[in-house]
């Protein structure tokens, strides 16, 4: 089985966002993997570890340093790896999802895993925007994945633990939310060890689709409310809250 | 073209989710600027959908329609928005409408916005993104655009009412169909209700790992609370789904939701908005929790909870 998983390298989230004109300014932020695609990456795995077959993981090279991620994806458990070297770290989602749609088409791909959603998805994901351009069935939302023939059974989840069983022909796009086990994790040694070893195929970015969205304005939000802070010592701040819940009875 | 504004409304067994009225209400308002019509659209079988304060309701009826089928419904709503023309074409940023809103986008060539928190009624549309920390404006080009909107971002009193619904068979074939619904997945029984608890001690990614758990399990004992979390902490395998707030988890209002390093992305605030009291220590001081929690503090969680105990 051909399986395939499509990846995002976002900014992160964990320091402040500058702003630049009306986005972000990408050359001021660190890149990381979207957090769902290690859910999508460990899916990829268990699928293969199932019924067999080879994972290859694909992304657009948004910053040139899309190789940590890829050799930490090769470190869990892929098989191959693929950057497209888009160099453009605005790329929004609409034209990643074209470009590795265009990668993704010479394949042969059985199943292609996305992560649910980004943090910058703000023209939408990429994993029904490769679903359309392969003409393939989409389901998010994903917490399972068995594969028996050439046919696939997946839970959805709407929310609250109700969700949905569905049976769908392959091939098919699967957007995971959760995979069935927590993602492994690859000790930093076998990382290495992999970013020593492993070929990295380059494939150049084909075809234009932007999200035809016009950025008027980026900044953090208007806040109309906040927190009343507490300050001091971690010890103070304990105290305050002790204090603060036995005041109104619920310590 | 049309000026119409459409709604994808979201139903499952027989009853609209909030989030469908919440949009209606908005269609209406930017229908009225633009002098088009508000209409919600129904994908379904048999469904009740006299509901809505629309200005005309579209029912697709059909059995193969009967349960959400993102193959099926997405051929539909792209037949129909393909022969009606629609100004915008209104989704939530939903699980059903996630599936639903890029797709289409790609399909038709039509620009998309998601993470959507206002529409304008130039259709400018101001999307919280990147975990909440920033807000974007944006404007769609073209004559059709779609907008994938954040539940509880309008009044759902403004979205209900009684317009009768005009049904329609399927615009579409529906046979060969390649994803088959097979049966809906119940929540699973036996853990605590988290939102039947008073008081909440929700922990999130910044509890570290499934050892420090234990940590918040013990000043929830002090405190007569129960462990929740946000979903990182689940995805992790830390703690079981039936503990998950927010969007893809449940929807809380304790007395007390006492939060330990979550940083208040959208989809949590969405299941824990209307608690009674907020309390939230975070590390990050730009954290947005910070602007919805009612107390907070910039703080190690595991130093505080630790001299938490001391005092309790």
């Amino acid at each position: 089985m051909n399986i395939v998983v499509a990846i995002k390298h976002i900014p992160s989230i964990a320091d402040d966002l500058p702003v630049k004109g009306n986005n972000v300014d990408f050359d001021s932020v660190d890149f990381v993997l979207n957090e769902f695609d290690e859910q999508s990456i460990e899916q990829a795995v268990l699928v293969k570890e199932a019924v067999g077959g080879t994972v290859t993981v694909v992304g657009v090279d948004m910053i040139g340093e899309l190789d940590g991620v890829l050799h930490l994806a090769l470190a869990k458990g892929a098989d191959k790896a693929v950057k497209i070297t888009g160099d453009d770290p605005a790329a929004d989602s609409h034209q990643q999802a074209k470009w590795l749609a265009e990668a993704i088409k010479g394949m042969s791909a059985d199943m292609v895993f996305a992560g649910v959603q980004a943090s910058n998805d703000l023209d939408g994901q990429i994993g029904p925007m490769i679903a359309a351009h392969l003409d393939m069935p989409y389901i998010g939302g994903v917490s399972s994945v068995e594969v028996a023939g050439d046919s696939a059974t997946v839970n959805k989840e709407f929310a609250g633990g109700v969700g949905a069983k569905y049976s769908v022909s392959l091939p098919m796009v699967v957007g995971v939310q959760a995979s069935t086990k927590p993602p492994r994790y690859a000790p930093v040694s076998k990382v290495r060890q992999v970013a020593q070893t492993a070929t990295i195929e380059k494939v150049a970015p084909s075809g234009d689709a932007g999200s035809g969205l016009t950025f008027k304005k980026m900044a953090p939000p208007v806040v109309t409310g906040h927190a009343e802070m507490i300050e001091g010592s971690s010890k103070d701040v304990a105290k305050k809250i002790v204090e603060l819940l036995k005041s109104k009875g619920l310590a | 073209m049309s000026n119409d504004i459409f709604v994808i409304t979201e139903h499952m067994d027989g009853k609209f989710s909030d989030v469908s009225f919440e949009l209606v209400g908005k269609a209406k308002e930017l229908a009225s600027a633009l002098g088009g019509q508000a209409v919600a659209v129904v994908v379904g079988s048999g469904t009740a959908s006299n509901v809505f304060a629309s200005d005309s309701t579209i029912q697709v009826d059909d059995t193969a329609l009967s349960q959400f089928n993102p193959e099926a419904y997405g051929k539909v709503i792209e037949a129909l928005v393909k022969d009606k023309s629609p100004r915008l074409v209104m989704f939530g940023w939903t699980a059903t409408g996630m599936d639903l809103a890029a797709w289409l986008s790609a399909r038709l060539g039509v620009p998309c916005a998601a993470y959507v928190k206002n529409i304008g009624a130039d259709l400018t549309m101001s999307c919280q993104a990147y975990g909440g920390k920033m807000s974007a404006d944006v404007a769609p080009e073209g004559d059709m655009a779609i907008a994938a909107v954040l539940a509880g971002s309008f009044p759902v009193e403004a979205g209900q009412g009684s317009t009768a619904a005009t049904t329609m068979a399927s615009p579409v074939a529906l046979d060969g169909l390649k994803t088959k619904f097979v049966e809906a997945i119940k929540p699973a029984a036996g853990d605590v209700d988290i939102t039947a608890q008073t008081k909440l001690v929700s922990i999130g990614r910044g509890i570290g790992s499934k050892d420090n758990v234990e940590l918040a399990e013990e000043l929830a004992g002090k405190l007569g609370a129960t462990v929740s979390s946000s979903r990182p902490v689940v995805d992790a395998g830390w703690l079981p789904r039936t503990r998950q707030v927010g969007k893809s988890g449940l929807k809380v209002k304790p007395k007390l939701y006492l939060m330990l390093g979550i940083s208040g992305a959208p989809e949590h605030l969405e299941g824990m908005k209307s608690a009674e009291l907020i309390i939230a220590i975070n590390t990050d001081k730009k954290a947005p929790i910070f602007n919805v929690a009612h107390y907070g503090a910039t703080a190690d969680l595991f130093e505080v909870a630790e001299a938490m105990l001391e005092l309790l």
